[in-house]
C-alpha cells in the first residue's frame, strides 16, 4: 500500500486506505520479488551490526575461558615471533595438547584476566602484563582535553553562525567549517605531528613532544565539525516565533541568543556533544600519530599516553592469531564498541524521544 | 550602554571562534601545500618508491587506493541504495523493522572505525577467508590473509551509511505528484521505482557515491591490518593481493620509517595527493548536494 502524504489529515488518511485496499491490483510476481529483495538487502544493515558484535565478542571471549584452563600450572612457551629470548626449556610441550597446539600463551602464572585489573601494559615480554588502567586513564585523558577544548569553540561558533552572523557569511562560514569534516585523520594526525607537536612544545616549554594535550587538540579539530553542525541544526529549529518575541520585547540578539535560543537547543546541543565525544573516543589514526604512545599512568596532560583503540591499531598487526594478545586486543575493540553503541543509543533515545518532547513540545 | 559593550563582548567572542576555526583549517591547507607542492611532480605521481622508501614517487599508493575504492564502491552502492530505496519508499515509519533499520545505520555510521578493521580481521579473514582455503585450496592460505577484497568490504561497510543518508535524501525531494502519476497510469510499484524514483534521484546516488569514495580513499585503520601493505614491489594484480594505500603510506613514513627527516618532502606531497583528492570529491559532492536541496525547496 503506498504511503499517504503527511499533507493529507488523519481522517481522510484512513479513506485513502480503504479505497487503495478495495481497487487491488492483480498480482505481480515482479513486484512482490522485487519488494522481498529490498527488503532483504535493507535488512542486511542490521546484519552487519549484529555480526559485529558476534565477530569482535567472539574473538574476545577466549580470555575468560583460558582461565579455568590455566588454573593448573603449565610450563611456558615463549613466544617465537617476537624475536624474544629463546631458552630450551622454555619450549617444553605442556601436558595440555590443546593448549600446546592452539599456541595459547601461558607465560606467567597470571591469569589474563586477573592482569587485565593491573597497573601495566606489557603484552610482549617474558611476563606479559595486559593491565587496560593504563588504557583507560589514557584514553580519558585525551578525550576531555578533546572535548574541553572542541566543545566550547564550536558550540560558541555554531551560536555566532546561527545568531549573529550575516546571511551572506553564514554561506560562507558554514561550508569552510564543515571542509573540516572532510579532512582525513591522517591528514589531521599528520598535521598534529608534524607542526603542532612543534608549536605547541614551543609555547608551553613541556618535555615530551607528543602528549594527551597534542593528541586531544587533533582530536578535538575532528569532532569541531560534528558538534558544529549538529549545534547549528539545532539552533535554527528552534521556532521563528521564539525569537521574534524575544527581539519585539526589546531584547538584544545576544540576550536573546543567550536566554531564549540556547535553553531551548540544550537537548540537541547536548546530542551533539555526544556524538562527537564518540567521535573522539574511537579515533585511531590521530590517537597513533600523535599522542606518543606510551602506556603510562599519569594525571599530567602533558605526558605521552596510550589510548585504547591506537593500543589495537598499533599492536593488532603484530600479533598471532589465537594468542591471548589477540583476545585482549578483541576485548578492547568490544569495549569501544559497546561504549560507541551506548553513546549513540542515548543520544539517538533519549534526547531525541525524552528530553526534546519535554523541552520543545510547544513546538 | 552597559548592555552594548556586553553585547559588543559577547558577539566578538562567538565570531573569535569562528576565525580561530577558519585559521586552524586554513593553516592546514596552507602547510600542507607549501610543504609538498615543491615535491609534486609528475615523476612523484607515477613512478614506485626507491632507495628504501627514501626516494621516488607514490604511484603504486595511487594505483591501490583508486582500486580499493572501486571495488568498495562496487559493493557498498548497489546496497546503500536499496536500502535507502526501502527507508524511503516501502518502509512504513513506525514499523520496529524500519527503525531498527534506522538505528542499525546510525550505529554503523558512529561505530569507530578501528572496529570495523577489527570486524574485518574477525570476519572476512578469520571467519570466511579460512574457511574458503579449506574449501577451495585444500588448506593452502590464500584467501584467509589480509588482503585487498577484504579491505575493500571492509571499508564498504564503514562506507554504507554515507551511501544510504545521501540517496535517501535524494528519493525524498522526488515530488509525490510525479510518483502518483505514475501509479494512477497504471504502473505497479516496482515499476514506478524503476522508471521514475531511480532516475530522479540519480544525482543524489552520485552524491553518495562520491562522499563514499572520498572517505573511503582517507580512512586508514579499518585496512591496517585487512590488506594494507608497506611496501609492495607491484601493483595488485588479483583480488587476493594486498596493496598500497595513500593514507597507509602517510602514517607509515611519518611514525615508522627508518629516517623521518629525510622523508619530510615525501610525506607531505603524500599529504597533499590525499588531500587534493579527498578535497575535489567532496567538492564535487557538495556542489551536487547543494543543487538537490535548492530543488527540494
Amino acid at each position: 500500500m503506498y504511503k499517504v502524504p503527511g499533507r493529507i489529515k488523519n481522517k481522510n488518511k484512513e479513506t485513502l486506505q480503504q479505497m487503495a485496499s478495495f481497487n487491488k491490483k492483480k498480482f505481480r510476481f515482479s513486484d512482490w520479488l522485487a519488494e522481498k529483495v529490498i527488503k532483504a538487502v535493507a535488512f542486511l544493515s542490521i546484519a552487519v551490526v549484529i555480526l559485529i558484535f558476534i565477530f569482535v565478542f567472539r574473538e574476545a571471549f577466549p580470555i575468560f575461558k583460558m582461565d579455568s584452563k590455566s588454573a593448573a600450572p603449565t610450563e611456558t612457551l615463549v613466544q617465537e615471533s617476537y624475536g624474544g629470548a629463546e631458552t630450551e626449556n622454555s619450549k617444553v610441550k605442556t601436558v595440555d595438547n590443546k593448549i600446546a597446539s592452539s599456541n595459547k600463551k601461558q607465560t606467567s602464572s597470571d591469569k589474563p584476566s586477573t592482569s587485565l585489573f593491573s597497573n601495566t601494559w606489557m603484552p610482549v615480554s617474558d611476563n606479559p602484563r595486559y593491565g587496560l588502567w593504563p588504557l583507560f586513564l589514557g584514553t580519558l585523558k585525551v578525550t576531555l582535553i578533546a572535548l574541553l577544548f572542541a566543545a566550547p569553540i564550536s558550540i560558541l561558533a555554531a551560536i555566532y553562525t546561527a545568531m549573529f552572523a550575516k546571511p551572506r557569511i553564514r554561506e560562507i562560514i558554514k561550508p569552510v567549517i564543515e571542509l573540516l569534516a572532510g579532512f582525513p585523520s591522517v591528514v589531521i594526525g599528520f598535521f598534529a605531528l608534524m607542526v603542532m607537536a612543534t608549536v605547541l612544545q614551543n609555547i608551553f616549554g613541556y618535555a615530551s613532544r607528543l602528549n594527551a594535550f597534542v593528541g586531544g587538540i587533533a582530536m578535538g579539530l575532528a569532532a569541531i565539525p560534528i558538534i558544529y553542525t549538529l549545534t547549528e541544526d539545532a539552533l535554527t529549529a528552534i521556532p521563528k516565533t521564539f525569537i521574534e518575541a524575544s527581539l519585539g520585547l526589546g531584547a538584544s540578539r545576544r540576550q536573546t541568543a543567550f536566554y531564549v535560543i540556547l535553553p531551548a537547543a540544550v537537548p540537541g546541543i547536548f546530542a551533539a556533544v555526544v556524538l562527537g565525544l564518540g567521535r573522539i573516543f574511537g579515533e585511531t589514526m590521530i590517537a597513533l600519530m600523535a599522542t606518543g604512545n606510551a602506556a603510562m599512568i599519569s594525571m599530567n596532560p602533558f605526558d605521552s599516553v596510550r589510548t585504547l583503540s591506537a593500543t589495537i591499531g598499533a599492536e593488532m598487526a603484530e600479533v598471532v592469531f589465537g594468542d591471548t594478545h589477540y583476545n585482549v586486543l578483541f576485548l578492547i575493540g568490544s569495549l569501544l564498541f559497546i561504549f560507541t553503541f551506548a553513546l549513540n543509543a542515548v543520544a539517538e533515545f533519549y534526547f531525541k524521544n525524552v528530553v526534546i518532547r519535554k523541552y520543545q513540545s510547544k513546538k | 550602554m552597559n548592555r552594548n559593550i556586553k553585547d559588543t563582548i559577547v558577539e566578538s567572542i562567538t565570531g573569535i571562534c569562528v576565525l580561530v576555526i577558519i585559521f586552524i583549517i586554513v593553516s592546514i591547507l596552507a602547510i600542507t601545500i607549501i610543504g609538498g607542492w615543491p615535491n609534486l611532480n609528475w615523476a612523484f605521481l607515477s613512478e614506485f618508491p626507491k632507495e628504501g622508501m627514501t626516494k621516488g614517487g607514490i604511484f603504486p599508493a595511487i594505483v591501490g587506493t583508486a582500486i580499493m575504492t572501486i571495488i568498495m564502491a562496487i559493493a557498498a552502492v548497489p546496497f546503500g541504495v536499496i536500502t535507502a530505496i526501502y527507508l524511503a519508499e516501502y518502509a512504513n515509519e513506525k514499523s520496529v523493522l524500519a527503525k531498527t533499520i534506522r538505528f542499525a545505520v546510525k550505529t554503523l555510521a558512529v561505530v569507530p572505525s578501528i572496529i570495523f578493521g577489527l570486524f574485518g580481521l574477525g570476519f572476512f579473514i578469520g571467519f570466511i577467508g579460512k574457511n574458503m582455503d579449506s574449501l577451495f585450496s585444500g588448506g593452502e592460505l590464500r584467501w584467509g590473509q589480509p588482503n585487498i577484497l577484504w579491505a575493500s568490504l571492509t571499508m564498504a561497510l564503514l562506507t554504507l551509511p554515507v551511501v544510504i543518508v545521501s540517496v535517501e535524501e535524494a528519493i525524498r525531494t522526488i515530488p509525490r505528484d510525479m510518483r502518483e502519476a505514475s501509479l494512477a497510469l497504471g504502473a505497479t510499484k516496482w515499476q514506478t521505482i524503476r522508471k521514475v524514483v531511480i532516475p530522479g534521484s540519480i544525482s543524489g546516488i552520485l552524491t553518495g557515491t562520491i562522499l563514499a569514495v572520498s572517505r573511503g580513499a582517507g580512512e586508514v585503520a579499518p585496512i591496517l591490518f585487512t590488506g594494507a601493505v608497506y611496501f609492495s614491489s607491484h601493483l595488485p594484480h588479483s583480488l587476493s593481493d594486498q596493496f598500497m594505500s595513500l593514507g597507509y603510506h602517510i602514517y607509515i613514513m611519518s611514525t615508522q620509517s627508518s629516517n623521518v627527516d629525510a622523508t619530510q618532502p615525501i610525506q607531505f606531497a603524500t599529504t597533499l595527493v590525499l588531500l587534493l583528492l579527498t578535497f575535489s570529491l567532496n567538492a564535487v559532492a557538495v556542489t551536487l548536494r547543494y543543487r538537490i536541496r535548492k530543488k527540494a525547496k
